[in-house]
């Protein structure tokens, strides 16, 4: 019998967002924000980061006793995050590294992202 | 729907286990993983593999207690760190439910699916991830080998070398002449060997004003070069000088007795010589059958299964990972796009496609760091840098934007590390 956290994790992978939500989120900007409260509380229960999620652990520390000058992006609002990550696209933000790393990120995808970590504990 | 999704699934596990009976803990109801390889790689899989799938059983076979980090071991050999501030143990692995086997992986039975290790044991698994790193390959140079390396370190794999490096540069005397030999890609960390030149550079300047740094490199081009160059023209001129493969700078012999270093054109006598040889995958990958010809290990770029042997992963060094550089942050982030893929296959599942970041800093002086960056997806079976994506530091750039980038260094350090070792 596989364990029960097992099962969840199992339960976890399959937590995306259906074609239904996606239309019903309209498009642009808006549709995209949209996207992102409409993921949030669904990956807050994923075991399984979406794509590009997990490599941000690189540089943002999960674990607040971790000395650095890069900010912790879990329980920051998914708004944010997508606004930052806007920003370092078109360069309006001042970056160091996120500018180059920002465009290798669809708008969607960043959603998902952000939305990840604001369902991630602080 | 739940429900037939997961009956069919517990029947997926029933059959597996009546179908494998070469593995006996298969009765067992958790899903085994090994980990061979305790560095950047191995133990950020262990650890993601456990946070991802936490009913897998998941053991890291590493044989040494400590892991000496190479970031940041160029700031050792210039006697601006202390060697014990790269250092980490697994003090935390059993903790976080990972069984820890102190042991050498010897062999592996890709069919039997075993591990066997040193003492006789064997470790079974439903898949296993490989994170052997780079081994050197001491018959690749003429004159060099693991005797020659105690004259003539390497410093690439970060612990006594390291510290012998720093002493033999601290004995020097002023106007002593440092050869750098830089290999042909691929290896680990491509810009290592230029932030190394800069930061001897750095402790020559203060210490031993009239010596010199000389790179003899076996390739035309390198990571991060004209940020690096820059870097030189401002900080160490005349100091560091570069001498490309086409100016003869590929080393083909040395001999330590005479403290020599030989190319094509030359024969160069330097007070201290560092010797980075050719690299390959780890043994452990070659005994596996999971390296080519190249002796490095051919991945599927969304599983990071080896297209050689199937349920062995490869991911760190050793693996060709496409566009992505051998470096720390690559491996740390490869390890937890493959412990993601892994638990989703024990779990019967069609992992989707990752996405892979990578970011690499140098420091050419204590406050002045340069970094490359990069998104990677998989694409045609290869990992490929996301168009549009990417790049170095700007040129040019003012002394606060580097001593940012050496802070942000600084804290990757850090996170990194914590995030690896717990």
């Amino acid at each position: 019998m596989p364990s029960k956290a097992f099962l969840i994790l199992r339960s976890g992978l399959k937590g995306r967002v259906s074609k239904d939500a996606r239309r019903r989120c309209g498009s642009g900007l808006p549709r995209f924000l949209a996207m992102v409260l409409l993921i949030g509380p669904v990956a807050a229960f994923a075991a399984e980061p979406p794509p590009g999620a997990s490599s941000c652990s690189g540089c943002h520390a999960a674990r607040a006793a971790v000395k650095t000058p890069v900010p912790r992006l879990e329980g920051r609002p998914a708004a944010d995050i997508v606004t930052a990550m806007q920003q370092f696209r078109t360069g309006q933000r001042p970056a160091t590294v996120m500018d180059r790393v920002a465009k290798g990120f669809t708008e969607p995808e960043t959603a998902a992202i952000a939305a990840w970590y604001a369902g991630q504990k602080e | 729907m739940r429900r037939t999704t997961r009956r069919a699934f517990l029947k997926r596990v029933a059959l597996a286990g009546a179908f494998l009976p070469a593995a006996p803990a298969l009765a067992q109801a958790a899903p085994r993983v090994v980990v061979i390889g305790g560095g950047f790689a191995g133990a950020s899989c262990a650890r993601a593999l456990k946070r991802f799938g936490p009913g897998l059983t998941v053991s890291l076979v590493e044989p040494n207690d400590v892991f000496t980090a190479c970031p940041f071991s160029n700031e050792v050999i210039a006697g601006l760190r202390d060697l014990r501030a790269q250092q980490f143990n697994y003090d935390a692995f059993p903790r976080d439910g990972i069984i820890r086997a102190r042991q050498t992986a010897l062999a592996i039975d890709p069919k039997a699916r075993t591990v066997s290790l040193t003492g006789g044991s064997r470790l079974a698994y439903d898949r296993l991830v490989l994170a052997p790193g780079v081994d050197l390959r001491w018959d690749a140079l003429p004159g060099y080998g693991e005797t020659a390396a105690e004259r003539m370190p390497h410093a690439w794999k970060a612990g006594p070398q390291t510290e012998l490096l720093r002493r033999q540069l601290a004995a020097m005397e002023d106007g002593g002449l440092v050869v750098i030999a830089a290999p042909a890609n691929p290896y680990r960390c491509p810009p290592g060997p230029y932030e190394r030149a800069s930061l001897i550079a750095h402790y020559l300047k203060a210490a031993k004003p009239r010596s010199k740094v000389i790179i003899l490199d076996a390739k035309d081009a390198f990571s991060k070069q004209k940020l690096f160059q820059q870097a030189w023209e401002q900080l160490y001129p005349g100091l560091i000088e570069w001498v490309p493969l086409s100016s003869g700078g590929k080393v083909t012999a040395v001999d330590p007795a005479a403290m020599t270093v030989t190319t094509d054109f030359q024969t160069y006598k330097p007070a201290v010589a560092n010797i980075i040889p050719p690299q390959q995958a780890g043994q452990i990958a070659l005994a596996a059958g999971v390296a080519d010809r190249t002796g490095w290990c051919p991945i599927d770029p969304v599983t990071f299964e080896s297209k050689l042997q199937p349920n062995i992963h490869v991911i760190g060094d050793a693996a060709i990972a496409g566009a992505m550089p051998k470096s720390a942050f690559a491996a740390n982030a490869q390890a937890k796009a493959c412990a993601a893929a892994v638990a989703g296959l024990i779990a019967g599942l069609t992992p989707a496609a990752p996405k892979l970041i990578n970011t690499c800093y140098s420091l050419a002086a204590p406050d002045y760091g340069i970094s490359v960056a990069g998104v990677y997806q998989p694409q045609d079976g290869q990992l490929v840098e996301v168009p549009g994506s990417g790049g170095t530091s700007p040129l040019d750039a003012p002394p606060a934007t580097r001593a940012a980038e050496a802070e942000i260094a600084d804290g990757w350090f850090r996170t990194i590390t914590a995030e690896a070792f717990g």
